[in-house]
């Protein structure tokens, strides 16, 4: 499955360990929730960096702590329908000012780069090559955009603002 | 009407693009069916029975003749002529090629017509009062409001992939005509003590086979807090709206098993977080789209024009005009609503040179401008009283002035088994035969304000529970059969009808409407009491008498 970083396709240096896999002594490793939460310290403390794989309905501010140690939070699509992930990253990025790496995890495909990016995810586990190889085209599909979220495109509401101003209408 | 600016043209005309590739995807065999069917719901696309169906939206109900045309041209070159006006302000096409579809959207997006979101788990067409901004007595135009809602939630990048589908209606008159207690989020336009414009926010309310009438969550959200506070309504369905059984997947349900207390509180500890963020709307926001609303420049006519004195001497004219006619806030124009309901026909249809003549008379007659009605009905807002003459000779010669709007013959009623996949039993063929039944225009009107609503499956999409009489077409043995409820009504003070009884076969349904409407005029009290108020103040018991007495 190929992963999208940066807008391209990059290696993924993150190996995804079950709730009982053993803890290998170094490299970068992906780790369920439950397991991050019961194990923090051990995983926190060995060489290599730690990312969490957060289900969708689980608070996701239970992570907050943590957020300054972790340096993925992998997000889940368990299928392309379900959207509560959307949620959960608006809320890392915009309430809990995440900066790390925000991924994308499940039935991720082509149609969804827009909202997702939108909704503040930076890395993608695209399920088909296909979609993605035109991951930069398909997230240049939209110039416009109705509502503010956390990843800075302006507005349609406030773009149409400085239109306003800069024609001097109404002043 | 709203006049799309370039950045609005531009957002529909990438949409379409989009949809373009991914229909040529679907073609090519890259994307599954499994996979396309979210992306064509999410552009209105449906595979109904026979064909691809087609919903377009027309937010709020507003529409302008060139809009009305080019229905029309997508009805003649993609379709079979013809279109159905749906009861939350859309038109269907039911017959329409896959292939064609993307070329049938960049002609509808040439005029700012789109059909984003009128189907799929999202946020679906924002729809208002029918008359709004010509209604008397009305505080404010509630269409800027639906306007701001409709930017908001088209393409919203969180709400997208809802549990469940999610519908928003507006009013700012005392009489409800947008039905907003049977919606996900009922508003009601209201002014604070300060006259500052704000909202009372309903939210649960919606039909289906669990029915719910909304409940207040909130009495007065101010204008400037009404998408943040609409966001976290959103945000806290979207996370804990049940998605593990889609007949329990709607708000409705969250609202019901939570309470409305514990489920406003949520709502409240979000709202908290970003009420006070970019999503705060200013007045130059609001200023900004009503100054793209275009408003008739009206004339000073009399109230009582001579043409109308004349005409009133023809009592085919009076009974048009008592019926269709209504009043404007600007005594020399009146507001006419046009039936799609003509006697023997499938209601809320209209053909392609209806639309065609329609758009034309609006032209003349109403500044360009047309209406939609949950009712599946059509109006033209601004007709000077001086023309109600010559406008009902027109619409007459077109088969448009059966002066039934509101009678029993003026039927809600779903497209059922007859195009719909999902139906159980016929729909169209009980109105047909209904409207057969009550031809006749005396009884009709003897009988007075009387509103049939028919579903052909517990999807409810005739609002059968908010029928003064709902006819709802169920499968039992591999039969039709239709169950009888009555006393609901959609408007301001929203009920779900009561069964009569045990269901009834498909022959027996106009039979056993016949009997109730009987029963309901030896009952009243008095010729004003509605057949809907007459129920109230009886219950169900002697219509139910009357019915099975002899069956």
């Amino acid at each position: 499955m190929p992963l999208v970083n940066g807008g391209k396709i990059a290696d993924d240096s993150f190996v995804k360990l079950a709730v009982d896999t053993p803890l290998p002594e170094g490299g970068d490793v992906l780790v369920p929730a439950e397991r991050f939460l019961s194990d923090t310290d051990a995983l926190l403390k060995r060489g290599g960096k730690v990312g969490v794989i957060w289900p969708n309905n689980r608070d996701i501010g239970e992570l907050v702590p943590h957020l300054g140690e972790i340096a993925v939070v992998a997000l889940v699509f368990p299928s392309f329908r379900d959207g509560r992930a959307y949620s959960q990253a608006r809320l890392l990025r915009e309430r809990y000012n995440y900066r790390g790496e925000l991924r994308a995890t499940g039935q991720v495909l082509r149609d969804q780069f827009v909202f997702m990016l939108r909704a503040g995810f930076d890395s993608f586990e695209v399920k088909k090559q296909a979609d993605a190889e035109a991951f930069m085209q398909t997230a240049k599909r939209y110039s416009v955009f109705y509502q503010p979220t956390g990843d800075g495109r302006i507005t349609a509401l406030h773009r149409r603002m400085q239109l306003r101003h800069s024609e001097g209408v109404g002043t | 009407m709203y006049a799309y600016d370039e950045i609005d043209r531009t957002l529909v005309n990438e949409r379409v693009s989009e949809f373009r590739d991914q229909v040529q995807r679907r073609l090519s065999g890259e994307l599954t069916e499994d996979e396309f069917k979210m992306l064509r719901l999410q552009n209105g696309v449906y595979l109904q029975l026979h064909a691809y169906m087609f919903r377009v939206a027309i937010p709020y109900g507003t529409l302008a003749s060139n809009q009305l045309r080019r229905l029309a041209h997508v009805a003649r070159k993609y379709d079979r002529g013809y279109g159905h006006f749906t009861t939350r302000q859309n038109i269907q096409f039911n017959w329409i090629k896959l292939s064609d579809l993307p070329d049938a959207l960049a002609d509808l997006a040439e005029v700012g017509i789109h059909a984003m979101q009128t189907s799929g788990n999202n946020m679906r067409n924002v729809t208002s009062d029918q008359w709004a901004g010509v209604a008397p007595g009305e505080i404010e135009d509630p269409r800027i409001w639906s306007e701001l809602i409709r930017q908001h939630t088209t393409l919203h990048p969180e709400f997208s992939f809802l549990p469940r589908k999610f519908k928003i209606a507006i009013t700012a008159s005392d009489h409800d005509r947008a039905a907003i207690k049977v919606h996900d989020i009922g508003l009601r336009l209201i002014k604070n003590e300060k006259n500052e414009t704000g909202f009372e926010v309903l939210v649960g309310g919606g039909l289906g086979r669990t029915p719910f009438i909304g409940k207040t969550i909130k009495h007065f959200v101010h204008g400037r807090d009404l998408l943040s506070y609409i966001e976290a309504i959103l945000r806290v369905y979207n996370q804990y709206g049940r998605r593990d059984n889609i007949y329990k997947a709607r708000i409705k349900i969250l609202v019901h098993e939570l309470g409305i207390e514990k489920f406003s509180r949520e709502v409240e500890e979000e709202w908290q977080h970003i009420r006070n963020s970019s999503l705060q709307i200013d007045d130059e926001v609001i200023e900004d789209i009503r100054s793209r609303f275009i408003y008739p420049a009206y004339e000073k006519l009399p109230h009582m024009p001579d043409e109308l004195r004349q005409a009133a001497a023809d009592p085919d004219f009076e009974a048009w005009r008592k019926n269709s006619v209504a009043a404007h806030k600007n005594p020399g124009y009146s507001i006419v609503t046009i039936s799609l309901k003509p006697i023997g026909a499938p209601p809320g249809d209209a053909t392609a040179e209806q639309m065609d003549a329609l758009a034309d008379l609006a032209d003349t007659y109403s500044f360009g401008e047309i209406r939609v009605g949950h009712e599946q009905n059509l109006a033209l807002p601004h007709v000077a009283k001086r023309d109600l003459p010559a406008l009902w000779k027109a619409l007459d010669k077109l088969g448009l002035a059966t002066p039934n709007v509101n009678l029993i013959t003026d039927i809600i009623a779903c497209p059922g088994l007859d195009y719909c996949s999902l139906a159980n039993a016929r729909s169209i063929p009980i109105a047909q035969e209904l409207t057969r039944r009550f031809a006749n225009h005396e009884l009709a009107n003897l009988i007075g304000r009387l509103h049939i609503n028919i579903s052909g499956c517990i999807n409810a999409c005739g609002h059968h529970h908010v029928g003064h009489i709902g006819i709802l077409g169920v499968e039992k043995n591999g039969e039709e059969v239709y169950q009888i409820t009555i006393g609901g009504r959609a408007d301001e003070s929203a009920a779900l009808g009561n069964l009569i009884g045990p269901g009834v076969k498909f022959d027996e349904v106009a039979d056993v409407v016949e009997d109730i409407v009987e029963a309901y005029l030896a009952l009243r009290e008095r010729p004003e009491e509605l057949f809907v108020d007459t129920v109230k103040r009886l219950g169900v018991e002697p219509f139910k008498e009357r019915v099975y007495a002899t069956r």
